[in-house]
């Protein structure tokens, strides 16, 4: 196997990887510091952070160095080369390039957002002088809000790496942000009234590594050391971007991406539409407790009077109770309900709830005038809901078919069913007002969603679940990647998360524990036996993989 | 050295020198038929033997970096003629634009034919409008002469050479930038492999050569190799890496000198002679302080360095960074040194692209100490900052992509080395020399 030596640790790569020296480096865990440099975007080798040294070993086994550094952003590796970041002449030039890019900063780390994860504060703790030689007045150069709807530049704060600029032509393709002016009175701009607004933008802020490029939504509400990350994925549409969300004290103040190489783009970016689209998360709108009839408002009466409804249909007429159980669910969630109806009675039916479409699958890059430029780098979905592929999977293991949620609507405006159990979650409630009318006709509607709603409103009982924030879980995207989605925060006032609620129900022993259900389901449902893993680890499992059976899920899965 | 019979500068001045009848009547464009009748390999062999080195300013052998292309490509290969000229000092190729521009466009036709091209650009800088003009009315003469187009002459040899006009920068002169900007594009230098005879103009095989070289080529086949090498100088065999310096030079002599204009003289001439024997001397009976090689980029040479000959490897002796373009500037006794670098600070600081951090940051801030040393505010210290900044930055230490910032940091790595004296007594003296007018052309910056 070819082996580059990084300062003295050998590290080995295959035979067509292609690699550079940062990347090298990494793979021997070690940092090569880089600014410009981003894996998902073209070379460019200008900010001129990661110089090395480079040299190859000679058959008498002496290395003979380079004289000159080189960007080890632009350098591939090679077999027998020596890549050396350490020696007191690539030093030399960390030091110098830091005082260089620092020269015209503003150093207003306290009001700066980045502050505490910026690569310029970072590096030039590692790889510094701790002092800059610069006597002469700083460039000023004007803040930009303009700049787009969701982002705002800071530009005396910017290094010139140029990543968003690079991000706008080759991944959105939109091409809005631009290098105006030359040397050092440079600056990111944007052509006279065409504002960076693509659906992409907010990723800008994520490439930027220094303060430059921000959040106008995150502007100045946390500082980022309070707040405290728990990876998930996004459950905006169907890709299930791997995300983490930053929350402090049961507040979520921002989403970012989790690379993740099974993704898109390496899971580097997301969309705006997932970046800033969990708000109803802390809608006014929640709701915050249970009710049953009469008033009631507390967990356990409301579990069992629902319970021994569910538990009299299932014994008196099992086929007039049905269920509908939103492609917003988790695995979990869906496989505790299958199993605790199909438990009561097999003939006790259960669809899947209304599975949002808007539109047409979003790609990028597009051409100035919008159309979509092949190859494709980066796909928003049509599908608004993040787990249609693991509900069917469930609902296809417990009753040989999937059953859609509007016949089931159907049936309870004919006057079919007395019980319907609607397990929700979506965010935009699915159900039109003849949909609600039609559940509305049923004896008992047992409603578990998010927010009020209609629906709820005709509710007998009423279970206040949680957001996908709020939840332990499994959910499974378009390709069959299951990931894991972790709960960050606690619900508002009385409202748990619907594994709980569900569990409880079904009077299963002990606490909720998402692992546990997923390990017991993954034992049930073949489709979804890689779950069996139990943890997910920070990438998901591959469900179409060769360690699955895939025949169960692609037949679950039909139009992606 | 005797002077010599100009070849390049011979119809400068003539009447109606720029028309196509009257370099046809002087035996134009007959090396072009001579060189239809070679081959390709022929014409590079001939150039290549003839030892011509880029009269751009990095003087790379012209014939070696033909071979650089690859063989037997099936699509284009363009040549693109660098004509922006902005090195200061540097007013050579202007001359051969405005005064015989069939010359160049000749060298151009037998160098396309070299290197199986089908299209040239000619890049030139906004500001040369006569050129712009003059080479527009040439290239339509021959057009209608049927000298471009399609089957030149019958040959089958089709050619057409188009005239871009750039936007005023520095950086555009320099290769990949000039690539850049005639792409449309910012002229950002490209990261290199690959080298733009591999990857070059529309990611298509390219070679960039300059005026001069081009009427250089001209001559070569004109009246052959081995007259060309009969002038300039032969390799230095304590340099391994000197190619050798041969042919004609056109040397702009600027400054304080009593005749200034464009020499055409055989390589290896010293600065003594240029200044002596052609210039007619420093005015006012003063004496030569310093002198730039090359364009400032070049460095200094100081009054005990004028008699190393002006050839490809002789300014490297002196610690300069090179001929360059072979613009030499004459400063006088009664000149700051302070003041020289200052101006020669501000320029490259105006003109960094600005791509790479060290050359961006590192002329603004070495300008920057500079005008504080003017303003009276200098410390000693501040000349080894300068030393230090200037010897940071630039393609040589691996530490930016071109070579702008070596040349930005030459003159300063030079001047505070061979004038440290008077730059130590000027901040000592804690004079205030900025005048008014400075200060306001750098508040509306």
């Amino acid at each position: 196997m070819p082996t580059v030596t990084v300062n003295g640790t050998p590290v080995t790569f295959g035979e067509n990887e292609k690699l550079n020296c940062v990347q090298a480096a990494q793979r021997a865990g070690m940092e090569i510091p880089h600014y410009c440099w981003h894996p998902e975007l073209s070379v460019v080798a200008s900010c001129r952070m990661c110089l090395v040294e480079v040299g190859d070993v000679k058959p008498d086994g002496s290395v003979a160095m380079q004289p000159k550094l080189f960007p080890g952003c632009q350098t591939p590796v090679k077999d027998g080369m020596v890549v050396v970041s350490n020696s007191p002449k690539v030093e030399t030039a960390q030091k110098a390039t830091l005082e260089y890019l620092l020269l015209n900063h503003p150093l207003d780390c306290p009001v700066c957002d980045q502050a505490g994860e910026c690569g310029l504060q970072d590096y030039s703790y590692e790889y510094g002088r701790g002092y800059s030689r610069l006597d002469e007045p700083k460039n000023l150069k004007p803040d930009k809000d303009y700049i787009g709807e969701q982002i705002t530049l800071f530009t005396d704060r910017c290094i010139m790496c140029t990543r968003c600029v690079r991000f706008t032509r080759e991944f959105s393709g939109t091409g809005e942000l631009q290098v105006i002016n030359r040397g050092s009175k440079e600056e990111i701009d944007i052509f006279p009234g065409e504002p960076c607004d693509n659906k992409l933008s907010g990723n800008v802020v994520d490439l930027c590594p220094v303060g430059a490029l921000c959040s106008k939504d995150f502007l100045y509400q946390q500082r980022v050391w309070w707040l405290k990350g728990k990876d998930s994925a996004c459950a905006g549409c169907s890709n299930n971007c791997s995300i983490r969300i930053d929350q402090n004290n049961d507040t979520v103040y921002r989403v970012v991406p989790r690379p993740n190489p099974r993704l898109q783009a390496g899971g580097h970016f997301m969309c705006d539409d997932g970046r800033f689209g969990w708000k109803y998360v802390h809608s006014e709108n929640r709701l915050t407790q249970p009710s049953g009839p009469g008033g009631v408002t507390d967990w356990t009466a409301v579990l069992t009077g629902v319970r021994e409804t569910l538990v009299k249909g299932a014994a008196e007429s099992p086929k007039r109770v049905a269920a509908i159980i939103s492609p917003w669910a988790t695995v979990e969630e869906a496989y505790l309900l299958c199993s605790y109806l199909k438990g009561l009675s097999p003939d006790i039916r259960i669809g899947l709830g209304p599975v949002r479409v808007v539109g047409e699958d979003d790609t990028y890059p597009k051409d100035p005038a919008g159309r979509p430029v092949e190859p494709v780098r980066f796909t928003i979905r049509a599908e608004k809901c993040p787990n249609r592929r693991g509900v069917e999977a469930v609902l296809q293991h417990f009753q040989g078919t999937i059953l859609q949620g509007s016949q089931l609507v159907k049936a309870a405006g004919a006057g079919e069913l007395d019980v319907v159990y609607v397990l929700g979650g979506d965010p935009e409630l699915g159900y039109s007002d003849d949909d609600v009318a039609a559940l509305s006709r049923v004896k008992t509607l047992i409603v578990e969603d998010l927010l009020a709603s209609p629906l709820t409103r005709a509710a007998t009982y009423v279970l206040a679940g949680g957001s996908w924030a709020e939840k332990d879980g499994t959910i499974v995207n378009h390709q069959g990647l299951a990931q894991a989605i972790r709960r960050a925060i606690r619900g508002p006032g009385d409202a748990r998360q619907d594994g709980r609620i569900l569990s409880e129900l079904a009077q299963r022993r002990g606490l909720y524990h998402a692992t546990t259900v997923r390990q017991e389901l993954a034992g049930v449902v073949p489709a979804l036996a890689a779950l069996i893993v139990g943890d997910l680890g920070d990438e998901g499992i591959d469900l179409t993989g060769p360690a699955a059976p895939v025949a169960t899920l692609q037949t679950a899965g039909s139009s992606n | 050295m005797p002077k010599c019979e100009p070849v390049l500068l011979a119809r400068v001045g003539k009447p109606d020198s720029a028309s196509l009848a009257t370099y046809q009547r002087d035996g134009g464009y007959e090396a072009f038929k001579k060189a239809l009748k070679m081959s390709p390999e022929e014409i590079i062999n001939e150039v290549k033997t003839s030892g011509l080195r880029g009269r751009g300013g990095a003087g790379f052998p012209t014939g070696l970096k033909w071979t650089f292309l690859p063989k037997n490509h099936a699509g284009p290969i363009y040549l693109a003629i660098n004509g922006d000229e902005s090195e200061p000092g540097t007013f050579n190729n202007r001359i051969l634009m405005e005064e015989d521009p069939h010359q160049i466009l000749e060298g151009i036709m037998i160098s396309c034919h070299a290197i199986k091209s089908n299209t040239s650009y000619i890049y030139l800088r906004v500001e040369y409008g006569k050129s712009y003009r003059v080479l527009k009315q040439a290239i339509e003469e021959l057009y209608a002469a049927g000298l471009l187009g399609k089957n030149i002459l019958g040959t089958g040899f089709d050619l057409d050479i188009y005239l871009h006009r750039g936007a005023a920068a520095y950086i555009c002169g320099e290769e990949t930038g000039l690539i850049e900007s005639l792409e449309g594009k910012r002229a950002w230098p490209r990261i290199k492999p690959p080298f733009p005879a591999i990857e070059g103009l529309f990611r298509k095989p390219t070679i960039v050569n300059n005026i001069e070289t081009m009427a250089c080529v001209t001559h070569i086949i004109n009246r052959g190799a081995d007259w060309f090498k009969s002038m300039g100088v032969p390799p230095d065999p304590n340099n391994p890496r000197d190619a050798g310096s041969y042919g004609p030079k056109l040397y702009c002599l600027s400054g304080h000198i009593n005749k200034p204009g464009c020499y055409e003289i055989p390589l290896g001439v010293t600065s003594r002679e240029l200044i002596e024997e052609y210039g007619g001397g420093v005015p006012n009976g003063r004496k030569v302080k310093a002198v730039v090689p090359g364009g400032i980029s070049m460095g200094f040479m100081s009054a005990d360095e004028l008699d190393i000959p002006l050839d490809f490897n002789g300014p490297g002796k002196a610690g300069c960074l090179g001929l360059g373009t072979a613009a030499v500037v004459v400063v006088d006794d009664a000149t700051s040194m302070v003041d020289v670098l200052f101006n020669c600070a501000r320029f490259f600081a105006h003109e960094s692209c600005g791509q790479c951090t060290p050359c961006r940051e590192g002329t603004a801030w070495m300008q920057k100490i500079l005008w504080r040393i003017r303003s009276g505010q200098g410390e000693l210290r501040d000349l080894d900052l300068l030393t230090e900044v200037a010897g940071s930055m630039g393609i040589i230490p691996g530490t930016t992509i071109c070579g702008l910032s070596d040349g930005a940091g030459w003159p300063v790595k030079n001047a505070i080395q061979k004038f440290r004296p008077e730059f130590e007594e000027f901040i000592k003296s804690g004079k205030k020399v900025i005048r008014h007018a400075e200060e306001l052309m750098a508040a509306a910056h």
